[in-house]
């Protein structure tokens, strides 16, 4: 039997299954530095289950991708980035501060006092490190080596940061929120603070969280309390958060104004006018993405059996209108069945039935679709910080 | 924002970064005193083998102009140097990786 045939005609049988031949999609380079292999340890932070060590210190540990199997990412699986110490705050201490040239009125509250006053509203989101995947750019490029796992869905609970900030009376002329966490640099580096534009500050679906998943943040990923802008990267999503300044002018930390930059226009508007130059943006939204997380890549698949390939697909929160699989090299793509909707900013868990008939090596490839009509890149777009790996993944496995 | 009295020591080593194992050759203890006042070692075995001479020096300036690492511009140039030896794109596979 002719493979493509035979390709053809298994999915056809499936039910709500639809073919799109496309042409044969460019395979992405896969694999991580040597020395980031070599250095990798399964390694338990207080309070983690074994995580993927990258770096002891500061901690980045990355989530296994089998724990992506479950919709929700457990807060002891969830992965921990930190630029430098990780700061240990009481909660009879902390002290969120709003002020800045932006408001009329500075505030000071409590942790009681912020909950007490605020409604807590609680979102489904995607938290995905800007740098997720970059161990796998290639050409390489320096910096934490991650593979699938800087990244997690929770359920995120808190304030809006708009009910906050609207509380100290906004001016006329706030331009961006510099939002400040009791992280500290170390020496004399530059401290870690990132800012927001008033518009993605404002928006009813950011917010100060304190609950992640039914339970006060982890330590290890901001406890007391952390940004959650929903459909941005992790890098906004300040952690041990202690301190709010609306601006009337572009803040010009280092960790906005030179780090946490793209080439300008290399991934569409930035969103964020006042931090644009003419050469480059700050990175914002993330981009749609999908991942493999069953079978595991390398597992032997039994001739004839039903094997069904399973993952996860999420975008900046438009949400996922399609995720296609191919079985024979990108040739042919078929629909995979979308699971529950969790909201539109968390990650759509799919699945794809498939009865392998020939013996010998067999890949899929897996791209997802936005409702925003966006898809994933069929080529890498290197960048020189490594952002935005949304490269349609192949798995490969092995039918006997 | 510092939270002085809050802060866990940001110098406060993990349990195992003591089993990190980094190459021997001239250089690995200005390594150990300059890179690892901030960071563990895996930083460089993990951004190993793929950059250059350049490429290391690039990084070991970020870290004295940018993150404030109090090294001399002699140990710099050392510390380069073993970086692009034994780090390098073209050393030899890397010794140790450590645990």
């Amino acid at each position: 039997m002719d493979r493509r045939k035979f390709l053809l005609d298994s999915s056809c049988s499936i039910v709500g299954g639809l073919l799109i031949p496309r042409l044969s999609w460019p395979v992405a380079a896969d694999s991580l530095p040597a020395g980031a292999i070599a250095s990798e340890i399964m390694d338990a932070l207080p309070g983690k289950r074994p995580l993927i060590k990258r770096s002891f210190r500061p901690p980045n540990y990355e989530t296994p991708v089998p724990v992506f199997r479950a919709a929700y990412t457990p807060n002891d699986a969830f992965y921990v980035r930190w630029h430098s110490g990780v700061p240990e705050v009481t909660l009879a201490d902390w002290r969120l501060r709003v002020g800045g040239p932006g408001v009329k009125i500075p505030r000071e509250f409590s942790h009681r006092e912020l909950t007490r006053r605020f409604r807590s509203v609680e979102i489904a989101a995607v938290n995905q490190c800007s740098g997720n995947r970059r161990g796998l750019f290639s050409p390489h490029v320096p910096g934490v080596q991650w593979g699938y796992g800087a990244m997690g869905n929770a359920i995120w609970r808190g304030v809006r940061l708009k009910d906050v900030l609207e509380s100290a009376g906004l001016g006329a002329s706030a331009l961006e929120v510099v939002c400040n966490g009791a992280d500290a640099p170390m020496l004399s580096g530059p401290d870690f603070a990132k800012s927001l534009p008033m518009w993605k500050a404002l928006d009813p679906d950011t917010l100060i969280a304190f609950d992640m998943n039914g339970e006060p943040l982890p330590v290890l990923n901001g406890f007391p309390a952390r940004l959650v802008v929903p459909g941005w990267t992790a890098t906004y999503w300040v952690k041990a958060l202690s301190d709010l300044q609306v601006t009337d002018k572009p803040f010009d930390g280092f960790w906005m104004k030179t780090a946490y930059r793209v080439p300008r226009g290399m991934f569409g508007m930035s969103g964020f006018e006042s931090q644009d130059t003419e050469q480059n943006s700050p990175i914002t939204s993330i981009k749609v993405n999908s991942l493999v997380v069953d079978p595991v890549p390398g597992t032997l698949l039994a001739l004839g059996r039903r094997v069904k390939l399973t993952g996860i697909a999420w975008d900046s929160g438009t949400g996922i209108r399609r995720v296609e699989v191919s079985p024979d090299g990108g040739a042919n793509w078929r629909a995979a069945r979308l699971g529950r909707d969790f909201g539109r900013y968390a990650w759509r868990q799919w699945s794809h039935d498939f009865r392998p008939m020939i013996a010998g090596p067999q890949s899929f490839m897996v791209r997802a679709m936005a409702r925003d009509g966006a898809t994933q890149a069929g080529r890498l777009v290197h960048n020189p910080a490594g952002y935005h790996h949304n490269v349609v993944q192949r798995v490969d496995y092995h039918v006997a | 924002m510092l939270f002085a009295a809050a802060l866990l020591a940001a110098v406060t080593a993990h349990a195992d970064e003591s089993s990190l194992v980094l190459a021997a050759g001239d250089g690995l203890n200005q390594v150990k005193s300059s890179c690892a006042m901030c960071h563990s070692l895996d930083y460089i075995l993990m951004n190993s083998p793929f950059q250059d001479r350049a490429g290391w020096e690039k990084t070991v300036t970020k870290m004295i102009k940018v993150m404030g690492a109090p090294i001399t511009a002699e140990d710099s140039a050392i510390i380069v140097r073993y970086l692009a030896d034994h780090y390098g794109k073209d050393s030899p596979p890397a010794e140790g990786g450590g645990s």
